[in-house]
């Protein structure tokens, strides 16, 4: 099988203090993938360091069909200052950021796509509003929109469903799917297990260590999702002692 | 009327000079100011600041009141201080606001330590406090300068800097442009920093860069709105400032300061955005 991407080895964190230890795993091309485990389990950690924001500490992660330019990253909400002036269609348009850099003006092609993204996300109409006046789903929905712009062959989110109302996360979970419909690899950051099973047809249950990566149904069991949580509270696992992968 | 408003500048030139300095750095420095305000470092500008003054001392000492010599003293003091808490927060458990704090103190203290060893309290007074009022040409072609390089380093690196400010992250995983643009923006603070010092003093400027930018947050929305707000009270409160200390013989320096910060208190109390009396309007417009 051929795969988006490869962890080898990889070893990730701050201040050396390692958030994912030694994991190793290939994402198939073409996957819908959720990343489920504990608090502080290094999820996050785990697409900062796709994405390259994060350097590994040891071992490294290998593209496959994608390269890493050709990323689409959705970044956990708090990580964003809500409060700085910009406009929702600016916002937007910054997922143009690959084909535009940092000095070119939009020509009305972009216009018509940015239009069309906004669109698609249910936004027409909020082009004009200042992010801090979005309701936290509304403002969901605009990052989604930046991410359809990047048109990457790779989609990383961050917990995308958290703090939004049902009905926003019923349409984003539909613009997942389109992707996914499209070919594109989709790793998502979850917590809600009902969702994983419901709509994430593989998982990867992280906690420091590899916990368990497969398909859904064979993988996200009560007794690994209780493992994953007796290796968070025990600290750092030990080495030795390392997840299994079901295929 | 006439004679309040536009005879002191008219009959003076060290009024024009100075009402020409202080465009000079309302257009450059007030700017950045913005973008400090809003990246939240209006502190770290105050910082700087301080920070800057132990190199203008030593070019003082070297050359004495030289233009010059303070001038590229401060932006090595001011740039060193600026990597060197930016390099300790990177590499010990400190955080960057705290070392940031440290080497400020420590600059503001051998500043102080090295204009006294040699020069008297005029010359201490004349750096902390500036001297708008006596602004020669070299002077005027500098703080230009500064503020025209200001803006079209701005206008480079604004889109990045904007990302930087709001979604660093994203900014992180679609360019490599993070470094630079923080750098460069640090590099614009020290810039104008130095240059305000000339014409406020090390400790008056950073006020011309941050008042008059949390000012505007009462009356703009967008970025776009708020730079020119901000540049507008900064220009506005410069010449009322002049006039001010010229008719009641005040120093001019803090006098613009002073100025500055009464239209600070008004926006807060009447602007029409998340001012104290914002909800009123609205309740009107709405009603």
């Amino acid at each position: 099988m051929t795969y988006a991407l490869a962890f080898e080895e990889l070893t990730l964190g701050y201040d050396r203090h390692p958030a994912v230890h030694q994991l190793d795993g290939e994402v198939a091309d073409g996957s819908l993938t959720a990343i489920v485990g504990p608090n502080g389990a290094g999820k996050s950690t785990l697409l900062k360091g796709v994405t390259g924001v994060l350097r590994p500490l040891a071992g490294q992660v290998r593209f496959g069909t994608c390269a890493r330019s050709d990323i689409a990253y959705l970044p956990q909400q708090l990580d964003i200052d809500r409060s700085f002036p910009i406009t929702v269609v600016d916002l937007v348009a910054m997922g143009l950021w690959s084909e535009i850099g940092g000095l070119f003006g939009l020509r009305a092609a972009h216009r018509a796509r940015i239009d069309d993204a906004i669109s698609a996300v249910g936004l027409t109409g909020f082009e004009s509003r200042i992010i801090g006046s979005l309701s936290g789903g509304q403002f969901q929905r605009a990052l989604f929109a930046r991410l359809l712009l990047q048109d990457a062959q790779l989609v990383l989110l961050d917990e995308p469903f958290t703090a939004i109302d049902a009905k926003t996360m019923v349409d984003l979970l539909g613009v997942v799917r389109r992707w996914h419909g499209e070919g594109r690899t989709v790793i998502a950051v979850l917590h809600d297990a009902e969702v994983v099973r419901a709509h994430f047809p593989d998982t990867l249950i992280l906690a420091r260590d590899l916990v368990a990566h497969g398909p859904t149904p064979k993988v996200l069991t009560a007794a690994n999702q209780f493992r994953a949580r007796q290796m968070c509270e025990a600290g750092v696992g030990p080495p030795h002692h390392r997840g299994r992968h079901v295929s | 009327m006439w004679e309040t408003l536009i005879q002191p500048f008219a009959e003076f030139s060290f009024m024009r000079r100075a009402m020409m300095g202080c465009i000079a750095i309302s257009v450059g420095g007030t700017p950045v100011g913005v973008f400090l305000l809003l990246r939240r470092m209006s502190l770290t500008g105050d910082a700087m600041a301080h920070a800057i003054l132990p190199g203008a001392a030593v070019g003082f000492l070297v050359a004495g009141l030289s233009l010059g010599a303070m001038t590229v003293g401060g932006l090595i003091a001011g740039m060193a201080v600026a990597l060197l808490s930016g390099f300790v927060a990177r590499v010990t458990a400190l955080r960057e606001d705290a070392s940031l704090a440290a080497f400020y103190l420590i600059s503001l203290a051998l500043g102080v330590l090295i204009v006294s060893t040699r020069g008297s309290n005029v010359d201490l007074m004349h750096v902390l406090f500036g001297t708008v009022l006596a602004l020669d040409n070299a002077a005027l072609i500098l703080l230009s300068s500064i503020a025209s390089i200001t803006l079209v380093a701005l206008a480079f690196i604004f889109r990045p800097l904007v990302l930087e400010c709001a979604d660093p992250q994203f900014l992180r995983s679609v360019s490599g442009l993070s470094t630079i643009t923080h750098f460069t923006f640090l590099a614009l603070v020290v810039m104008n920093l130095v240059g305000g010092f000339h014409a406020l003093g090390t400790l008056m400027a950073v006020g011309i860069m941050i008042l008059p930018a949390a000012a505007a947050r009462f009356w703009a929305v967008s970025i776009g709105g708020l730079i020119v707000a901000a540049v507008a009270i900064a220009i506005a409160s410069s010449a009322c400032g002049l006039l001010v200390s010229y008719h009641f013989g005040l120093p001019s320096g803090p006098a613009i300061i002073l100025v500055a910060g009464i239209v600070y208190g008004v926006s807060l109390m009447l602007g029409p955005v998340g001012s104290l009396a914002a909800p009123v309007f609205r309740h009107r417009v709405n009603a």
